[in-house]
């Protein structure tokens, strides 16, 4: 196709709005990086010296030790939980008809569309109401909320891949519902959980709303125990503060590019086939 | 006892219902549990306030300045940063399509909705800060004699909307724009149709529904908006959205009832924009994006 001047200036403009994007992207994360590292840094590009002081200070200050072992507790479960309540259920969900299963699939959808401010609010007044807000209970349990249907969601088209006369030759082998799944659904189902699972986990990692509003002081997680140092700058320097951001940052990015080796990053996004 | 659960069994088991079905059970169980239970309850509670008749939270709401503009206030952030977010995402992804190798944009776009709104507000902090890049390069080049301001303020959680946004927006309409078969817009340029004419009359109509699937998820999330207004806007002033006074009735002034009666609102306010942007989409054309025999 012969392309027209005005086609040549519009590709280049929509590129320009492409790269200006990445470009300040960048160089946000960038500043953060440069500035948790610096020394003093007034009016100049880059900081008068370089230091990792402010690591040793975010470390002691913010008692980031005890804010990342709860960080791994809650992920921990949440992956562990929404995998074995959401796979069995994604199972059943591929595999068999029953009434109302419209309505079930509408109900696993709902948490997923609705943002987490929103339900949070009258969810962690039900936690607070159990005595289980401010725990580390309710924070996990807040969690599962989104990732229990989100795993679901994403394992169904995975269990609807598996040929069902494997599981019928398994059966007639004598294999029972236990030994089904932990002998040949699991096994030939690991791709899908591990995407599911580590997608869970990301995501998790970087739940603010609902671990801010059932979260305790003893249960906060790096993105919250971010948000509180962020919300009293001031109190600390303001490199201390991006040397935790630094340490959110890196735990993230790490699971986000272990988690795109087995998933698409339109994946992150779309959640399920619509 | 055999022959009464075999029969049992045996018609359960014609309507589709056996031991395999009952493993949906821990899955419905939880989300009516804890999503649904919670949301009828909070339905109640905000029927029935502290004080007054079981109207009181929302006559409240309508009658007390300081909370009713906080829709308002929230629609003007959410409306315009929606809008934008999506119009820019239609052009970037038709390019992006025709890119071979999308996999590295698509990896950078995907890093700030995965960092989240507080890493994204303590990043645009720093970097649109007077004594950021930013302002340092429209200093050097001249391209002001001040440092702009933009934190603190209206546009510090536009920004932020922005960054975390437009990818979102970008790689769902990415993934409807792949899911439109290009043969018909071959077609469309055999029999002599222009670019313009191409995708106003070919892509447009059949992108259509996903676009508003797109604007309505990205319009409830800005709508939402709650970290980047606390840190990097003006939380007492022309950020003050909905969300931080149905996080302060609840968590400050300890009146769950309120706060619930704010969260309902809020829910009822996505409602009526999800509503109508889908039913909108019935207006246009729909016909199949890809190619069927149909």
């Amino acid at each position: 196709m012969h392309r027209s001047l005005g086609e040549k200036l519009w590709s280049i403009a929509v590129w320009a709005v492409v790269v200006f994007f990445v470009v300040n992207l960048l160089a946000m994360i960038g500043s953060v990086v440069v500035n948790s590292f610096g020394t003093r840094w007034f009016n100049t590009w880059l900081p008068a010296g370089f230091t990792t002081q402010w690591y040793t200070l975010a470390w002691d200050e913010f008692q980031l030790p005890d804010i990342l072992v709860v960080t791994a507790e809650v992920v921990g479960a949440v992956v562990l939980l929404s995998g074995l309540i959401g796979v069995p259920t994604a199972y059943a969900m591929a595999r068999r008809n029953f009434p109302g299963k419209q309505a079930v699939m509408l109900l696993f959808l709902l948490p997923l569309l609705v943002p987490p401010i929103t339900y949070g609010i009258p969810m962690a007044t039900v936690l607070y109401r159990a005595h289980l807000a401010g725990t580390i209970w309710g924070v996990i349990l807040a969690n599962l909320v989104p990732t229990v249907p989100f795993v679901i969601l994403i394992m169904i088209p995975f269990v609807e891949q598996i040929d069902p006369r494997v599981e019928a030759a398994a059966r007639v082998f004598g294999a029972g519902l236990g030994r089904l799944f932990t002998q040949v659904l699991v096994p030939l189902l690991t791709p899908g959980i591990l995407a599911a699972l580590l997608l869970v986990l990301v995501r998790t990692i970087a739940m603010f709303e609902l671990t801010f509003l059932t979260a305790g002081p003893t249960s906060q997680t790096l993105v919250v125990a971010l948000y509180y140092a962020v919300f009293a700058a001031g109190v600390r320097p303001g490199q201390s503060i991006d040397a935790m951001a630094v340490v959110y940052m890196v735990t993230t990015l790490v699971w986000l590019l272990i988690a795109l080796r087995f998933v698409n990053p339109t994946q992150i996004v779309t959640r399920a086939k619509q | 006892m055999s022959i009464a659960t075999m029969s049992l069994r045996r018609r359960m088991r014609e309507r589709g219902l056996d031991a395999v079905t009952l493993l949906v059970i821990p899955g419905v169980v939880f989300v009516l549990a804890l999503f649904i239970y919670p949301f009828l309850y909070g339905l109640v509670l905000s029927f029935t306030p502290k004080e007054g008749g079981w109207l009181a939270n929302y006559q409240k709401f309508f009658s007390d300045s300081f909370l009713y503009d906080t829709i308002y206030l929230t629609l003007q952030i959410a409306v315009p940063v929606t809008l934008l977010n999506t119009v820019l995402s239609v052009p970037v992804a038709l390019r992006v399509r025709l890119l071979k190798r999308q996999r590295l944009l698509t990896t950078i776009l995907v890093i700030p909705i995965t960092l989240g709104t507080v890493m994204v507000a303590e990043g645009l902090l720093t970097y649109l800060g007077p004594r950021g890049w930013l302002n340092r390069f429209l200093l050097e080049f001249g391209l002001t004699d001040s440092p702009v301001r933009l934190i603190h303020n209206y546009w510090g959680v536009m920004l932020s909307l922005v960054i975390t946004g437009f990818p979102f927006t970008f790689l769902l309409t990415l993934s409807y724009i792949t899911g439109i078969d290009p043969a018909l817009e071959q077609a469309g340029a055999m029999l002599g149709a222009r670019a313009r004419q191409r995708f106003f009359r070919i892509l447009l109509p059949l992108l259509a529904p996903g676009l508003a699937i797109t604007l309505a998820l990205a319009f409830v999330q800005a709508f939402t908006v709650f970290p980047s207004a606390v840190l990097l806007g003006a939380p007492a002033g022309p950020t003050r959205v909905i969300s931080i006074v149905a996080y302060q009735a609840a968590f400050e002034q300890y009146d769950y009832s309120l706060a619930s009666a704010i969260a309902m609102l809020m829910a009822g306010v996505q409602v009526i924009i999800i509503v109508a942007l889908l039913g909108a989409r019935t207006l246009v054309f729909r016909g199949p994006a890809s190619t069927g025999k149909g």
